[in-house]
Parts: C-alpha cells; structure tokens; sequence
C-alpha cells in the first residue's frame, strides 16, 4: 500500500489559489495562461493512477522512500525528556526533502512536454534535488542561485555542475533565494512556451503552494504511520524549519486533523530579533506584514515603504522574507505555532545531534533541532516529539566550520 | 490645474489628438528619482513636449518583469533614497512646472499595498495622476485597486500578452479603462534588436473584441521600431532605451528630450495622408 498523494482532500486553497487571504496569483498577464494550464495538467496528474504510480515508483526505487524514522535515544536521554524520533529525509538520494518535489514537477514537465526547466536555489538542495531529476529524466535544467549563495555552498554547486546542470549566477538585489527567484521567474516570462519552472517550496503564484505541498506530503504520511507501527501511538509536537515552508507542510499535512499533535514552525531567527537581521517573519510583525512577493500574499519582511527586506540567516536555505501562504493560515487558524531559533542555537544543535546521534544535519534541520532543545525537556518521558530532519549536513561544512574556529 | 482633464478621460482624449495628428500615442517611460531626483524630474519635463502621455517608475526592490536596464535604475533609485510618496510628490511638482500630459504610474504591487491602497489612490490623484500600471496584478487580483482608483476617478491599466487566450482578451477588453498595455514579447523589459514578427497579428486579436485605444511596450527601442509598432497600434511605449539614453549622456535632459523627438517624429511622419 503506498502512500504517495493519499491525502484525505484538503479544503485548502481555494479554486483561485487562495488559502483564507493568503495565495493567490500575482503575476505578470504572460505567465497567467501557463499557471492556467499548469493546474489543468496537474489536476490531471493527480488524477492519472499510472501518473501516480510512476512518481511512487522513483520514490521507492530511485529516492529511497519511506525514510526511515529514527528513534533519537541518546538526544532523548540527554535532555531528560520526551522521546525523540527523526524524520530521516537526509537519507533521501541527494540529501534532502527536496528531491520529493523536483521529481514530482519534473515528470510533470515531461508529460506537459516541456524539456527544459529552470529553478531557483538558496542552500542548494532544491538546485541538487532538480538537477538530479532532470538527470535522470533527460531534461535541460538551469539553477539560478544567488552570489551570497554561490559562495557559501560550493559543495552543492560542483553537484549541480557533475549532475550537468547550469548553475547562472545571480548578482542582484541582495544575491540570495529571493533574487534568484527573480531571476527564474524571468527566465520563464522569456521561455514560458518551452520552460517549466521547478518552484522548490510551497511558495509563488497558484498552483505551486499546493502542488508542492502534494508532493511533500508523503513525508507526513509516512512519520504518521511509522511512528504508530514503533510507539503505538501518535506524537504530541511535530517540529520542522520553516523558510519557504515545504518540508514543514510536507511533515504537518498527515497531522492536520490529530487535534491531539501540536504542530510546531521554526524559523531563522538569525543574530536575534532585536537587531532586524533575521528572517522569523512571524516573530517580528513589525517588519514583517502581509504583502506580495513572488506571485502570493503572504507576510513579507518589508520596510515602511514596502520595499522588501535583506535576510540574514547562517542557513541559506531559511534566508528569504516571506513564507508560504499555508503557514499563514495555519498560524491565523493556530493550528501550527511558529517560534524561531538564532544561528548559535542553530549551531549549538547541529554540534549535539553530531555528537550524540552521529548524524549530521543540515543548518536548516539544526533549528528544528534547537527548537526539540528547547522542548523536550519541558516534556514527560512517554511524551513523543517528532523532528523533521529535512537534510543532510555535509553541504554546511565549509560555514560551520569558519563559524568554529 | 483646475481645468485640467484628469483620469479616464485625460487619457482618452490624449489618444484621440494623437491619433488625429500621428499614426499612434508616444508613451515614454523614466523612473522617478534616476539617477536622482532632480534630474529625472528635468529629463521628464524635458522630454513631455514631444510626448502625448508619460509612464512614471516607482523603484521596487524586486521587479520581475523588469530587464536589467530598469531593473538597474531602480535601484539606483532606491539607493537615492526614493519612496512612493516621494514619488507621488515628484508628479506633482511636475504639474506645477506645467507638464499637463497624463501621467501613469508604474509601480509593483507591494509598495501599494504598504502604503495602503484608498490613501495610495486618494493622494496620487490629488498629486496629479491619471492611471496606474501594476506589472504584477492580473485582473484576478485587480478588484480592490481597481474600486479604489475608479472611486476617485483614475484608471488601472490592464495588459495582454502574446500568450493570452481569446477568453483573457475577451475578460481584460470587458474591464479595460484607459488603455489596454500590450506586451510585445514574451519576456522582461529591455530595448531588443528586433520586434516579434507576429505582433500584428496579436494587435489584431485584442481589436477584434475592444474599441480601448492598444497601447504596445517591451522591447521598442529605435524610431523605426516606434514607426513599425505605431502602424499597427494606437500607443507606443518606450522604456528601457530612454535610460540607455540618459546612462550614455553628459546633458541627460537634452538627451532624452531629443531621442524622445526623434520617436516622435517618426511617429508622424508616418502619419497616414489620406482617408
């Protein structure tokens, strides 16, 4: 029995994309009719068992899927508190959560007979992750990545390099996630009949907030069965990063309706709040207001006169000022949480996952980490939390290491 | 200023004398506050004689159906310190140097949004603006800015692109005001070296179902580009090639002014003599 796509149905968005006030499609009139055909292909898709059955089948054989769920127990009896079980997408082929999507999209593409894609990357996982589907289903892919980006993930550049992808440099704006966003979304205005744009987070105009979530969702559906299979029972608290928001969406979706599970975001929380460098957009809701970027209303660090805001995180991959239209609504609804933890405590929880787990996350799953830190001691040992380890470390070496000596 | 035309019907009339003089309305672009306030103001003063209305920037900090050209001028624009209320006040200090032409906002949604959409629409009109462009708002999203621009009289512009189905021409040609902003080209703005060969086709798809004046922009960068587009249209729209203009001159205003002429020019001598 698989469980790719076996969400119950979801009332959200709405059929113009809207989740509450959030979604929606702010685009420019050329890229209008390619988001109309995008939904039809994708309802169609969806609705295509041998569509299914072909995106199940690269995520048993070529992904690795299910991930397995590790129970922590020696993070757990460090901290004295519940029991902690690690969502393993780091163990995924390619090192993250990101390969679900690109894979998905990707045969999306190629039934929509559109050979080249182009995509955006901040940490570089969903560059990987999309240059690796393309490998393997012979598509032409261009990564746009930004400076700042660039030159803190070398190791994911080379990747994307070798795996025959073209890595463009992006030198606006501020030279990270959000210009390299720019940058892929005129590359599609420009190439929109041959093109298909591979958005790797729950992010950008309609379709792509819910279809990615559709695609990430079987990580929910998995930690959901395994950990009644292990423990015999649901969790308490779900924890997961929250950038652009995929993985968090892709974990929380199959929980949506344990009313008895708290569902908890971290964002980054960079040198700390006070100081504005930061990109914890619901922690500060004086930078951060609702308003559009990249095709959806969501809430967007922004200046008094709407200009959008630089970001500061030690994580590129949470580097970017605003976050999916779902984790608003969730917020508003207070179905999930959202709290934020800063780069030393990012970092201070990557050291002890390494240490005491022999696993090493990647900066971005290390907030997740800070924030079981911080939680599992509050809690009773037959309590159960479950952390979404959304990707692999190696790619951070090079950061964590400058940051240590 | 009080007798001036505002809104809907400056613009409409501004495409009438045009048409009834030359083969199409010059609409030129500059952004406000590039390379700095006070010379955008002269190059747009200078360049509003040869120019039957005037489509005005307002920087954003992410504008993705920008080329780099204007990309580029924005956030020099920016960096000088430019708001959207600093640019609402640079359109009025226009109409007080007796630039009487319409004037068109173009600006990203965002900004408009912070700022607030009734106070936006209120104090652009009282500033002196006849219409907004907003690259990012379809008409799915229009309604709120479009209810606030019309509630005191000014125009939201809406756009077709060549990739546009009979149905969103037969939606957008329904609302329109104004004028309707044809896109030439699939892609950003930026002069280019040719215009699409099927451009008179995609004119004549949106005239079949709209008597709205069609205004094209993207990718017009010479007098003979603006003559050709000017054939088959009733606006021409150019952009990025006017900062071209500007980066590449010592006298920006005298510069701009005289590129501008030159459109201007080929416009009318292209004027149709007979019928």
């Amino acid at each position: 029995m698989d469980l790719t796509m076996q969400l119950p149905k979801i009332d959200v968005p709405d059929e113009r994309g809207k989740f509450g006030p959030y979604g929606g499609q702010f685009v420019p009139e050329t890229l209008m009719p390619a988001l109309a055909e995008l939904i039809v292909a994708y309802e169609q898709a969806r609705a295509d068992p041998a569509f299914l059955a072909e995106f199940d089948y690269l995520l048993k054989t070529y992904v690795g899927r299910p991930s397995p769920l590790s129970h922590a127990r020696r993070l757990s009896q460090h901290l004295g508190g519940a029991q902690i079980y690690l969502k393993r997408e780091d163990l995924n082929h390619s090192g993250a959560h990101k390969i679900n999507n690109a894979l998905g999209q990707a045969l999306l593409a190629q039934r929509m007979g559109k050979q080249r894609i182009v995509a955006e990357t901040g940490a570089g996982q969903h560059g990987v992750g999309s240059a690796t589907a393309c490998a393997l289903l012979g598509l032409e892919c261009i990564v746009y990545m930004g400076e700042v980006d660039i030159a803190r993930q070398q190791p994911n550049v080379a990747r994307m390099k070798l795996l025959g992808a073209e890595v463009r440099p992006v030198s606006s704006g501020s030279r990270t996630l959000k210009d390299a966003i720019n940058e892929a979304i005129r590359d599609w205005v420009t190439n929109v009949d041959t093109t298909h744009y591979l958005l790797g987070s729950v992010l950008g105009p309609h379709p792509y907030p819910m279809m990615v979530r559709d695609f990430q969702s079987v990580i929910g559906l998995e930690a959901r069965k395994q950990i009644l299979d292990m423990a015999g029972r649901l969790p308490d608290m779900v924890i997961a990063c929250v950038g652009g928001g995929s993985n968090a969406i892709g974990i929380f979706h199959a929980f949506r309706d344990d009313e008895s599970v708290q569902l908890i975001g971290v964002e980054a929380g960079g040198e700390g709040i006070a100081g504005g460098k930061h990109a914890a957009r619901f922690a500060n809701l004086n930078l951060a207001r609702v308003g559009v970027l990249h095709g959806a209303k969501s809430y967007v660090m922004q200046t008094a006169d709407g200009q959008i805001m630089e970001t500061h995180s030690i994580s590129a991959g949470l580097d970017y000022p605003s976050v999916g239209p779902e984790h608003a609504l969730l917020r508003d609804q207070e179905r999930a949480g959202y709290t934020y933890a800063t780069d030393e405590q990012a970092l201070a929880a990557f050291q002890t996952t390494c240490r005491l787990e022999g696993i090493i996350p990647a900066l971005e799953s290390s907030h997740a980490l800070a924030e079981v830190i911080k939680q599992a001691p509050k809690m009773r040992p037959d309590q159960i939390i479950i952390v979404n380890l959304s990707g692999r470390g190696d790619k951070d070496l090079d950061t964590v290491l400058a940051v240590l000596a | 200023m009080d007798k001036m035309e505002h809104g809907r019907s400056h613009i409409t009339t501004a495409f009438q004398n045009a048409l009834a003089t030359q083969t199409a309305a010059l609409m030129p672009y500059f952004t406000l506050g590039y390379p700095d306030r006070e010379t955008s103001l002269a190059v747009v003063e200078a360049i509003a004689p040869y120019s039957d209305l005037l489509e005005l920037g307002v920087p954003f900090s992410d504008p993705l159906a920008d080329g780099p050209t204007i990309q580029r001028s924005t956030q020099i624009a920016l960096e000088n310190g430019t708001t959207t209320a600093g640019c609402l006040e640079m359109v009025r200090e226009l109409r007080g140097r007796g630039v009487h032409v319409p004037i068109m906002l173009m600006g990203y949604y965002n900004p408009i949004l912070a700022y607030g959409l009734a106070p936006y629409v209120q104090d652009a009109a009282a500033a002196g603006v006849d219409g907004f462009i907003v690259p990012d708002l379809p008409p799915e999203e229009a309604d709120e800015l479009e209810q606030a621009a019309t509630a005191v009289g000014l125009c939201l512009i809406h756009f077709l692109a060549p990739t546009s189905s009979p149905e969103r021409v037969a939606m957008v040609a329904a609302r329109a005001q104004g004028f309707i902003y044809l896109v030439s080209l699939t892609g950003v703005t930026g002069a280019r070296q040719q215009m699409q060969s099927n451009l008179g086709d995609f004119v004549n798809r949106a005239r079949a179902q709209t008597q709205t004046p069609l205004a094209v922009g993207f990718g017009i960068g010479t007098p003979e580009q603006a003559r050709e587009v000017g054939a088959l249209a009733d606006g021409v729209i150019v952009g990025s090639k006017l900062i071209n203009v500007a980066d590449g001159a010592v006298d920006k205003p005298t510069a701009v002014a005289a590129f501008v002429r030159s459109l201007r020019e080929a416009l009318t001598a292209t004027a149709p003599t007979g019928d």
